[in-house]
């Protein structure tokens, strides 16, 4: 009994004596920038600029930043945070990452079984992966780790899929893609080109089937600029994108609203043989 | 020749990955089963001192210790680990370091301490601190501490049950030095003596040790290092103090000392990569298992030490990196965390 | 050689494996095509000086030296050109190439004049190395005329042959010692005054003792030491190799001239020595094509620009489908997927592995046994660094001294876990450079 009443005094001496360091040493916090910091998604993702979200409230309070450099927050937040440090919303377009490759185990070769650290930068270091494309999505997932909202799938037919309703834009599997094939664009595109390879049309179809061919339909069937071909690669215009039923006009299906579809179960490829087995050394 | 029967590879089928392309035969689960053949001969010895209940806490132990691993395994979604067998050895090396009276429950307690506690929260082999089978002995100890100290004398003949009835006995280092030894150093030597069933046959333990620096699997500096830092402190004091301590022989020859510096401080998850570590490690070990057995409350230290220096290990490497190759001054120990 | 020789801290002994050792070497027969890599060396690509539908001629200068760091290419036979066009080289990278069409005739073109070498100028005998496009031809393909310039205010004392080829399986070197012995020594002997050094070292492997003494009766009387290593890998490394003969340490983060040592390959030296004797540029080197899967393993003295595929069909085609076809030793080659790979200046090998001899990579974590501590010639700690490259703790594995990593592969070779290691510490120095780069770039 006595061990109790002991403990119990003990626990509220030591809450008091938090509570009065905390009255009298705490540090002073701007209420301005509390109320902030409760705007912001708190993911720190650093895609602001700033070492995470309490960095950046507090270049926001202190007036070195402007609002509307978090791409994870929502307009409502944004407009709220605006109305708080008093100043004029800017708006900000909303961004989206697209990974321009279509090449899964359906359609693009593999011209070697990869063994090695599971990692698309490892992968490159030897023999430059496992696909038949040098441009295509290696498929060892750098991106899908890097990305700190998940929004992200790795499939199992090798390739990296956004998820544009998770994505929020902040462009950290962009730099972590080895291959530089995802790209950031405005989350209102209507359609992208799933493709990234400049090579000329037979040297891509002979490594994979969904390829851009350079054939310009695309192009002829947009509007004035809305389309372009880059070398042998077409191109949306995102300044002035066409719209969503252009994609009939694509032969190879590469010209698309969205990621390549997951191969159904009747028509998928057959699965991927696995690597030869191997026993140990001599 | 002609050219028709010059068969060219197959190129769509072939392997690439990093240099090198020639592997040693090495694998983790060969390691393990030398560890656990070595461990055979103590394990043996135990049960001709102990009796067949030995036996039984040896197998309880390891089927425990396989079965937590498979279950934790599962729930973390991973492939089974129990191949590798590191679940096996644990299990094994926590049989030795209990007494043969251990409740077959107390054996599933200590086996869900040592892998769920000691080892996969940590996940799984590779990244635990601390020895797992120490965790799981030294958890029992503290919580069932009259079960863990109750020492049954040698049995008559092996095929006996050790139980209730069984006589006890005080272990070695567990009766208070009064000048004169209560066993002969024959009966230390060979382990007819009271204590944990895998530690008190020093031949048996001898034999699987030096079969594992023969190997090259455990460095002998460990080993070497432990129990000859225990002789010299343990030496000192009874030269200054006959009548309160024990002579060295007999601190060297009983309690888990034997057992500990060859097979619970050479695990290599928890201590230091290098040869001057595994010398620090060793050191480390002997003083504070030296320190525990004359001046602590409890009459045995190896597994507290050797828990201990576990925690030192990330330390010790740092300071024991060796300075590459040219390298005039090694940076290492100027990194800052 | 009484003297003790130096060890060099850990290494391996992997199987040596060298069943091409007693096939003499053979000169490979003329191709219809050849795929003629414009780089074949470290540094700048060559820039090519023919163009399509050009006539030429074998050793017809093709590509010149695109920059300092930088070799000539010449044409390994007569022919037309047909395309300058790309190539995969063997790291997987597309290289510029001419694509050379094989008139039949092997017409050789004007030797340059031969050079009576110890009366040459150090500049005169630089510069016809330079012309005949000579690199290191032991792998690393490091121009070879750069290498002989050292700056002014480091002194060279010591050349060092490196006969070890202590990479298992490799037999090119130990066949060129013993069937050009006289061109070893007397390239050894040029390149040691295009240095101006006194002291030059011939090291061999214990296990080629007919090479040692057959290169030891045949430098009687010269300044070439011949001294025979124990056999350990890598005994061959650069820095190792240094140490094991001379007992100086090459600083980290240096190179050999640090030390007054210069390290060449044996068959570089065979090349200088044809290159200066007799005018002929370097257009073609012995290669060991090797490997349990070969009908009939052997050494071949291959025109740059032969595909692997033809490398093959010479040594019998495959008895069973390879698992790994290699481009240089087991220890340190890289990994091929393609039979279009052309065999290029540095090649000294091409390995084919069966499945029962190649062990795949498990990413399984560390379990801490400290053999690669013990196995790395370099003194570092590989399994704490992969540990760190794992969590791309760059920054750290930088500290930790991942840059002195030679790849020599001994950490990998014995890790029970199976632990890519040799690909962790390649993944790390990249990122390393890189970010060094960057903030250089940065400050400037």
């Amino acid at each position: 009994m006595t061990a109790v009443i002991i403990l119990t005094l003990i626990g509220v001496l030591l809450g008091l004596a938090i509570a009065l360091t905390v009255r009298y040493f705490g540090a002073p916090v701007d209420p301005l920038a509390e109320q902030v910091a409760e705007l912001m998604p708190g993911a720190n993702c650093g895609a602001c600029g700033f070492a995470g979200c309490n960095d950046y409230v507090q270049a926001l309070v202190s007036g070195k930043a402007k609002p509307g450099l978090c791409p994870s927050q929502s307009a409502d937040a944004l407009q709220k945070v605006c109305v708080l440090l008093g100043v004029a919303s800017e708006g900000r377009a909303e961004k989206v990452a697209v990974v321009c490759c279509s090449g899964t185990d359906q359609y693009a070769i593999r011209r070697a079984f990869y063994n090695g650290v599971n990692d698309c930068h490892s992968a490159m270091l030897v023999a430059g992966g496992s696909k038949g494309c040098v441009y295509g999505c290696l498929g060892l997932g750098s991106c899908a780790r890097a990305c700190p909202f998940g929004a992200i799938e790795m499939r199992a037919d090798h390739i990296a899929v956004v998820h544009p309703e998770i994505c929020v834009g902040c462009g950290k599997c962009v730099t972590v893609c080895p291959r530089r094939i995802i790209k950031l664009v405005p989350k209102s595109a209507p359609v992208h080109v799933f493709c990234s390879s400049p090579e000329k049309a037979p040297v891509k179809r002979k490594v994979c089937s969904a390829a851009c061919i350079g054939c310009r339909k695309c192009v002829k069937a947009a509007g004035e600029n809305q389309m372009f071909i880059n070398g042998f690669l077409a191109s949306v215009n995102y300044e002035n994108p066409p719209s969503a039923d252009i994609v009939a006009v694509c032969p190879p299906k590469v010209l698309r609203t969205e990621a390549q579809p997951a191969a159904s179960a009747a028509s998928a490829a057959p699965a991927a043989p696995e690597a030869p087995a191997a026993t140990t050394a001599p | 020749m002609t050219e028709t029967t010059v068969r060219l590879p197959d190129t769509t089928r072939l392997v690439v990955s990093s240099s090198p392309h020639f592997h040693e035969d090495a694998s983790v689960r060969k390691i393990m089963l030398v560890v656990i053949a070595a461990l055979a001969p103590a394990c043996l010895a135990g049960v001709w001192t102990f009796g067949l209940r030995a036996l039984w806490v040896l197998l309880v132990c390891t089927a425990a210790c396989m079965l937590v691993e498979a279950l934790c395994v599962k729930l973390q979604g991973r492939a089974s680990t129990l191949p590798d067998g590191s679940a096996a050895l644990t299990g094994l090396l926590l049989g030795m370091n209990l007494p043969v009276t251990t409740p077959t429950w107390m054996c599933v307690v200590g086996a869900v301490m040592a892998i769920g506690i000691g080892k996969m929260i940590y996940g799984g082999l590779g990244y635990n601190p601390f020895n797992p089978a120490l965790v799981g002995r030294v958890a029992l100890l503290m919580a069932f501490p009259t079960a863990l100290t109750t020492w049954v004398a040698p049995l008559a003949s092996p095929l006996q049950w050790a139980g209730v009835d069984s006589v006890t006995q005080a272990t070695p280092l567990g009766t208070p030095w009064a000048g004169e030894q209560l066993f002969s150093t024959w009966e230390l030597f060979i382990g007819r003596t009271g204590g944990s069933l895998g530690e008190t046959c020093v031949p048996a333990l001898l034999l699987g040790g030096v079969l594992l620096i023969a190997l090259k699997i455990i460095r002998w500096q460990v080993p070497v290092c432990f129990i000859g830092t225990v002789a010299v402190i343990t030496g000192i004091a009874h030269l200054a103090a006959p009548e309160q301590v024990a002579p060295p022989l007999l601190h060297i020859m009983s309690g888990g000392l034997i057992l500990g510096a060859f097979f619970m401080a050479t695990d290599m998850v928890t201590t230091p990569l290098g040869r001057m570590g595994a010398v620090i490690f060793g050191v480390g070990c002997g003083v504070i298992t030296a320190v525990i057995r004359l001046w602590g409350s409890y009459p045995e230290g190896v597994s507290f030490s050797i828990l201990i220096m576990n925690a030192f290990t990330p330390l010790i490497d740092r300071y024991t990196a060796g300075k590459p190759f040219g390298v005039i001054s090694h940076p290492g120990r100027e990194v800052k965390l | 050689m009484t003297k003790k020789h130096l060890h060099f801290y850990g290494g391996v002994h992997p199987q040596e494996s060298k069943t091409a050792s007693g096939a003499a070497i053979v000169s490979a027969p003329l191709l219809a095509t050849y795929v003629v890599p414009l780089q074949q060396h470290i540094g700048v690509p060559a820039k090519p000086v023919v163009a399509k539908g050009d006539k030429v001629l074998r050793g017809q200068l093709i590509g010149e030296p695109g920059g300092f760091i930088s070799a000539a290419i010449h044409a390994p036979t007569s022919g037309t050109v047909k395309e300058i066009a790309t190539c995969l080289g063997p790291a997987g990278n597309q290289l510029p190439a001419v694509i050379l069409e094989s008139d039949g005739d092997d017409l050789a073109a004007e030797p340059m004049p031969a050079l009576d070498w110890p009366n040459a100028s150090p500049d005169e005998l630089k510069k016809r190395i330079a012309e005949a496009g000579i690199v290191g031809m032991g792998g690393a393909a490091f121009p070879s005329v750069v290498k002989l310039s050292p700056p002014p205010n480091k002194t060279i004392d010591t050349l060092i042959l490196n006969g070890v080829e202590c990479e298992p399986c490799l037999t090119a070197d130990h066949r060129l010692m013993l069937e050009k012995p006289e061109q070893v020594i007397t390239g050894a002997r040029i390149t040691a005054r295009v240095l101006g050094v006194k002291r030059v070292i011939i090291a061999i492997e214990e296990n080629k003792p007919d090479a040692v003494a057959l290169l030891q009766e045949k430098a009687a009387g010269t300044e070439v030491e011949v001294r025979s290593l124990r056999v350990r890998y890598p005994q061959g490394a650069e820095k190792q190799l240094i140490y094991a003969l001379t007992g100086r340490k090459v600083p980290s983060g240096g190179l050999p001239m640090d030390v007054g040592c210069v390290v060449q390959n044996v068959g570089t030296a065979s090349a200088i020595c044809e290159a200066v004797c007799e005018g002929k540029p370097l257009y073609e080197r012995v290669t060991t094509v090797t490997g349990s899967p070969l009908v009939a393993p052997g050494n071949w003295r291959f025109r740059v620009g032969t595909p692997y595929a033809e490398a093959i069909k010479l040594a019998g085609g495959v008895k069973v489908d390879p698992v790994k076809i290699i481009s240089g030793g087991p220890m340190m080659g890289m990994a091929v997927y393609s039979l279009d790979i052309p065999i290029m200046k540095n090649c000294s090998g091409i390995l084919l592995l069966a499945a029962d001899e190649v062990r795949q990579y498990e990413s399984s974590p560390c379990i801490r046994c400290g053999r690669c501590n013990d196995t790395c010639p370099m003194g570092m700690m590989p399994g704490i660094l992969s540990v760190q490259i794992e969590k791309e703790r760059f920054e750290l594995a930088e500290q930790w001294h991942v840059l002195d990593c030679i790849e020599c592969g001994c950490c990998a070779y014995g890790c029970p876990a199976g632990r890519p290691l040799v690909q962790l510490m390649r993944r790390a120095k990249g990122e390393v450079m890189a970010a060094r780069k960057a903030k250089a770039a940065k400050k400037a």
